[in-house]
This record gives C-alpha cells, sequence and structure tokens, in this order.
C-alpha cells in the first residue's frame, strides 16, 4: 500500500499577518510556519491506514519554498517514511499550476492512494486536490470524514446538508480530508530525533506558466464602531430595523 | 558558539507548546480550583517521552539531552507551572539519579518505569525542622540484618503522597555528620510503616501535589541503598544540582508566560483614549520583563547545555540559572499584575495563578539565599 500525502506549508493562525513592500505578498518576517491543519489531518489517516494494514509506504509531497523542508519533518516524526520537496520559491498562487506541478512529480512515484487536506489555509481555494485528480486520471471524493481500505477498495464517509453519504471508490484514488476524519497524533520525542533520518528528495517545481498573479493585497476594513440604539424594550424597534435595512440579516 | 537552535529543538518546542496548550490549558482552569493531578496529562507527557529526554534508550529513553528537556519546561511552564514538576519528579531527580549512582538492578526496576509513567516518583530532602539545613534532618535508617528501619518525617515533598517510589535520605550514622546520610528507594505505597498525606494549603502549584511523609519502624530490604552508606550528602547535592535545572526552567517559563500575556494586554487595553502600550511606563515594565526573561533562558540553556557536554558539576551556572530564573519569574508575574490592574488581581486572568506560582521557586529546591552561597562560595574559589 503506496500512499502520497500532500502537504503545504502555511503561516501559523496565530500569526499576525503583514503585507510586504511589493503589496502582493505577505511579509514572511518573523512569521511561524505549520503544515496546513487539513493536510495533518490526511498525514495521520495516512500513518493509521499502515499501521491497521501492517505494510506500506508514506510518502510526503510538497510543494513550496525552502522551508518547506521543515514542515515536512514533522510528518516524518508523526510516522510518514519518506518525501519529496518540489522547490518552488515564487510561492504561486495559481492553483492549477501547483496542481500540475505535483501531478508531474505523482506520475513518477507508485501509489495506491492520493490524500490531501481539504483546503489550505492560506488562500483557502480546495482546488489542488482535485485538480491533481483530474489531471492523473484518478477518481477523486472530497471533505471526507472517514476512510476503510479493503480489497483494493476504499469505503469513504462525507457529511453534507442532506446527511450521509458513503462511497466506495476503486483504488488507485485520491482524497480531501475533513476536520473530524481523525485526531492528529502529536509525534514523539524518539521520532522527532529520528526525522532528520529519514530520506527527502528535492526536485524543482515543474509548474509551468501561472496564469493567475496577485495583484493587490489590502488589510481588511477596520471594524466600524459599534452603536448603542437604545435600552430594554424601547430599543428593539430600532434594533429590528438596523438588522433588516442595514446589516440585512433578517 | 551558535545560539541557532536545531529544527529537532524547534520541533520540541512546538511539540511543547501545542502540547500545553491543547492538553493542558482546556482543563485548567477547573482543575486548579479543585487541586487535580490530572492523570492523563501525566500518562500523554509520558507517552511522547517527556520524562526519557536525560536517559539513555537502554533504560526506555530518547537522549534528547538537558537542553531539550529544559525547552520543553519552559513551553509547559509558559501554560502551567504545575506540570512543569512531573520532569523533576520522573526524571531529572529520582530516573536520573538512579542512573548515576545505582547498580544494575536498580536501574533496570525503576529507570523504565520512571520515563514511561507507569512509577511516579519523587525525592524527599526536606523536613518540619530542615530545610535549608539539609544535614541538621532527623529522618533515621537504621540498619539491620536484613535491611534498614526508616524512622522520621519529611514534609514539603513533592508528590508524597501519590507517588510509588521516592528517593529518601535519612541519617545511618548520626556520629558521621552529613558523611552520614544514606540515600534510598523507598517503595511508599508497598512498605508498611510509611503514611502519607497531603498538604492542602500551599499558595500556588495547585495542581503539583505536596505532602507529608511520616516513617515509623518502616522496614526497606538491603538493595534499597542507593550509592554507598554514607554517601547521601554527595548524591543529594548531586541530584539538586539537576532538578534546580529544571526549576530554573520552570520560572523561565512562568517569565514568558507573564511578559506574553503582558504584551497582548498592553495592545489591547485603552485609557486616556489610546492603547497602555503607547504609554513609556508600561513600556518600561514590558522592556524590563523581556530582558529579564531573556536572560533567565540564556542562562538555563547554558547550563543545560554544559550537562549536555558531559559536564553534570556545573554548580555554579545551575545556581547562577535557578537564582535568576526565580527572581524573573517572581518580578515578571508580579510586573504582568500591576499592568493588567484590577484584572490581574481576579483569578479569571492568568496572572494571579503566575504570580502565586512564581513565589515557590525562591524557596523550593535550596532558597534563593542558599543558591547565592553556592554562587559566592564558588566565584570566591571555596
Amino acid at each position: 500500500m503506496n500512499i502520497v500525502v500532500c502537504v503545504k506549508r502555511v503561516p501559523d493562525t496565530e500569526t499576525k499577518i503583514k503585507i510586504g513592500p511589493e503589496g502582493t505578498k505577505i511579509d514572511p518576517t518573523g512569521v511561524e510556519f505549520i503544515i496546513s491543519p487539513f493536510d495533518e489531518f490526511a498525514v495521520e489517516e495516512a500513518i493509521r491506514i499502515k499501521e491497521k494494514l501492517g505494510k506500506g509506504e508514506i510518502t510526503i509531497l510538497s510543494l513550496g519554498p525552502s522551508d518547506a523542508q521543515t514542515i515536512m519533518r514533522k510528518a516524518y516524526a508523526m510516522g510518514a517514511d519518506k518525501g519529496i520537496h518540489l522547490n518552488d520559491p515564487s510561492e504561486c498562487p495559481d492553483a492549477l499550476a501547483e496542481a500540475h506541478a505535483l501531478a508531474t512529480a505523482l506520475k513518477e512515484i507508485p501509489f495506491d492512494l492520493v490524500l490531501f487536506g481539504k483546503q489550505a489555509i492560506d488562500y483557502d481555494n480546495g482546488a489542488v486536490g482535485v485538480q491533481v485528480a483530474k489531471l492523473l486520471n484518478i477518481p477523486i471524493v472530497t471533505r471526507i470524514i472517514k476512510l476503510d481500505i479493503a480489497d483494493g477498495k476504499a469505503v469513504v464517509e462525507r457529511e453534507s446538508d442532506v446527511g450521509k453519504e458513503i462511497l466506495e471508490v476503486k483504488l488507485p484514488a485520491a482524497f480531501t480530508a475533513e476536520k473530524g476524519l481523525n485526531e492528529p497524533r502529536y509525534p514523539k520525542l524518539m521520532d522527532i530525533m529520528k526525522a532528520k533520518k529519514k530520506p527527502l528528495e528535492e526536485k524543482p517545481a515543474q509548474l509551468g506558466a501561472p496564469k493567475i498573479s496577485i495583484v493587490k493585497m489590502d488589510y481588511p476594513p477596520a471594524r466600524p464602531p459599534g452603536k448603542i440604539v437604545g435600552e430594554g424594550e424601547e430599543a428593539v424597534p430600532a434594533l429590528v430595523n438596523l438588522l433588516k435595512n442595514e446589516a440585512k440579516v433578517i | 558558539m551558535n545560539f541557532d537552535f536545531t529544527e529537532e529543538q524547534k520541533s520540541m518546542m512546538e511539540l511543547g507548546r501545542d502540547f500545553a496548550e491543547k492538553e493542558i490549558l482546556p482543563t485548567q482552569e477547573q482543575d486548579e480550583k479543585q487541586h487535580l493531578f490530572r492523570k492523563e496529562i501525566f500518562k500523554k507527557m509520558a507517552e511522547l517521552g517527556f520524562f526519557g529526554c536525560i536517559i539513555p534508550e537502554k533504560y526506555g529513553g530518547n537522549e534528547t539531552g538537558h537542553l531539550c528537556a529544559a525547552l520543553l519546561t519552559e513551553e509547559i511552564g509558559r501554560v502551567s507551572a504545575s506540570w512543569t514538576l512531573p520532569f523533576n519528579m520522573q526524571m531529572w531527580g529520582p530516573a536520573f539519579t538512579i542512573l548515576h549512582y545505582g547498580t544494575e538492578e536498580q536501574k533496570e526496576k525503576y529507570i523504565p518505569k520512571l520515563v514511561s509513567g507507569e512509577l511516579i516518583g519523587a525525592f524527599a530532602i526536606t523536613e518540619p525542622n530542615s530545610g535549608s539545613d539539609v544535614a541538621g534532618m532527623g529522618t533515621t535508617a537504621t540498619e539491620t540484618d536484613d535491611g534498614f528501619i526508616l524512622n522520621g518525617q519529611k514534609m514539603w515533598i513533592s508528590n508524597a503522597h501519590v507517588a510509588d517510589v521516592a528517593l529518601v535520605y535519612a541519617y545511618t550514622d548520626k556520629s558521621k555528620k552529613h558523611k552520614g546520610i544514606s540515600c534510598f528507594l523507598v517503595e511508599l505505597k508497598n512498605t508498611p510503616g510509611i503514611k502519607t498525606a497531603p498538604i492542602e494549603t500551599k499558595l500556588g502549584l495547585f495542581c503539583a501535589p505536596t505532602g507529608e511523609i511520616a516513617f515509623e519502624d518502616a522496614k526497606i530490604p538491603k538493595n534499597a541503598l542507593l550509592g554507598q552508606k554514607g554517601e547521601g550528602f554527595k548524591i543529594c547535592m548531586w541530584q539538586l544540582n539537576n532538578t534546580r535545572l529544571g526549576c530554573a526552567a520552570r520560572g523561565v517559563g512562568i517569565a514568558r508566560g507573564c511578559h506574553e500575556v503582558a504584551i497582548k494586554y498592553a495592545l489591547e487595553r485603552t485609557q486616556f483614549g489610546q492603547p497602555i502600550a503607547e504609554f513609556q511606563m508600561i513600556q518600561d515594565q514590558l522592556a524590563t520583563m523581556y530582558v529579564e526573561y531573556e536572560a533567565a533562558r540564556l542562562l538555563v540553556l547554558k547550563a543545560a547545555y554544559e550537562k549536555d557536554q558531559g559536564n553534570l558539576n556545573n554548580t555554579l551556572s545551575v545556581s547562577t540559572a535557578k537564582y535568576y530564573a526565580s527572581e524573573a519569574a517572581v518580578n515578571a508575574s508580579g510586573i504582568a499584575m500591576k499592568i493588567f490592574g484590577s484584572y490581574g488581581y481576579s483569578s479569571e486572568y492568568p496572572v494571579e495563578r503566575f504570580f502565586r506560582d512564581a513565589k515557590s521557586l525562591q524557596v523550593v529546591e535550596g532558597t534563593s539565599n542558599i543558591q547565592k552561597i553556592i554562587i559566592s562560595r564558588a566565584i570566591l574559589g571555596k
């Protein structure tokens, strides 16, 4: 059972984001980078599958600048076996170009499963996983909350507004992980030390020419100050009016 | 000299931080109110290898070293000072001391289980009438044909009433003065004649159990002796020179916790039409907290580094770190309370807990006065 998990290096959610001087990228100074949290569910699931089957190899694949290797080591410490880093210093915002680079690399790797997080928490596109599957011509189910593998097939669950869907998918296949799929483990100290011994191959990323670029980044507008519309019961008509006509939420 | 952290050290710091925020923080408020030593937290820390940093793989450790242990302790201490005690109670105290002074049989019997958390550890030096004056202890261990009989009392002992095994220091020969003290590995729970009781009157460290132990003709076997008879005082000083490093790292964690919450508060709280972070006196206070935290941290890391290089007798560095980090923690918590104003005085904010927990550092494992005596003796060449 060969599993590839695609992980993306993203800024820590606690980071105070500053826009860089060019106005088109975030300023990386002082930013802590982490594995995108949804990708961590994918890593954890891969490890659980390997543990359940008692065999298999987990490859971590990451497209990004050189410090992507740091976050890959966390996946190693959790239990992945090896990794491939596709070096892309440009931090390309074009999901399709990213998907192209990942798919090109995946064509060289034997796999039964490719796992992604449902979306990266920096741009929240949620596009790359689906595009990679399409480029590789393999089936994909997004936002899974359960994954079982048996007899060359995967049985997955996902939730929708109307209820739960259960799907059976022939391998090789791709899935994107939703919160609730599992609880990612903490890496043990011993495994953090062993992580540096696991093989990590670096390759240039073959993105092709991106068709999307960021022209401008702005901070969100400052929240306007709150308004006190009155007190007690007398405030209700004014409040209802504002909620209906200004905030438009009722 | 390389001041950069390695990737592994950074990963460990991230692990410590995540663990503290996800495992300790969510139940901290109610646990502190109930004075609860939550066993699940302890087990999870053990499973991740927190208590094996300075222990060889042969005995279940991970050999990541004193510096990594200090970094982990700081990350935990930033959230909860109470939860840094296990680093001393399992690893820096009993396991490491047995590793250095024990027979192979003692090492195999106790170290793996202290590292795995299967056994809860402790060390018992202090008595109602002997604190700084370690050699003034009164507990005796009278030798018999088949073992020793313990009589006496220990007080202010972390984990006294929950520990499975403790390093107990007692006199085997009073006539030899401090050279008549010996160290014993005592199984507190299954030795008749041993009674323990919790001490519930502490000012802080509420989630770290503290208690007293009474020995009344408690029989222990010959192989409970750790090291040689009469070596106890030397072992005690050696042990304290390791557990003090854990204390110092605890102080660094508290100091960091304090200045981080104070910075956040100063940026949010407005008075006179602006965030209080704009006022110079607040800036002076924040700068002081930061500088003292950084200085304490560097002293701790230096002392830890020296131990990783094989210099375990670095009492000057360790006492310097312990003294300074304790003072820095106490100072930081006091300043933080001033910055938070009345909110700092309320149990709904973490500052008052930092304030109460920090104060313990000036008295435990050798008071600040004792640390200064050690420092001055070292620098005077005595």
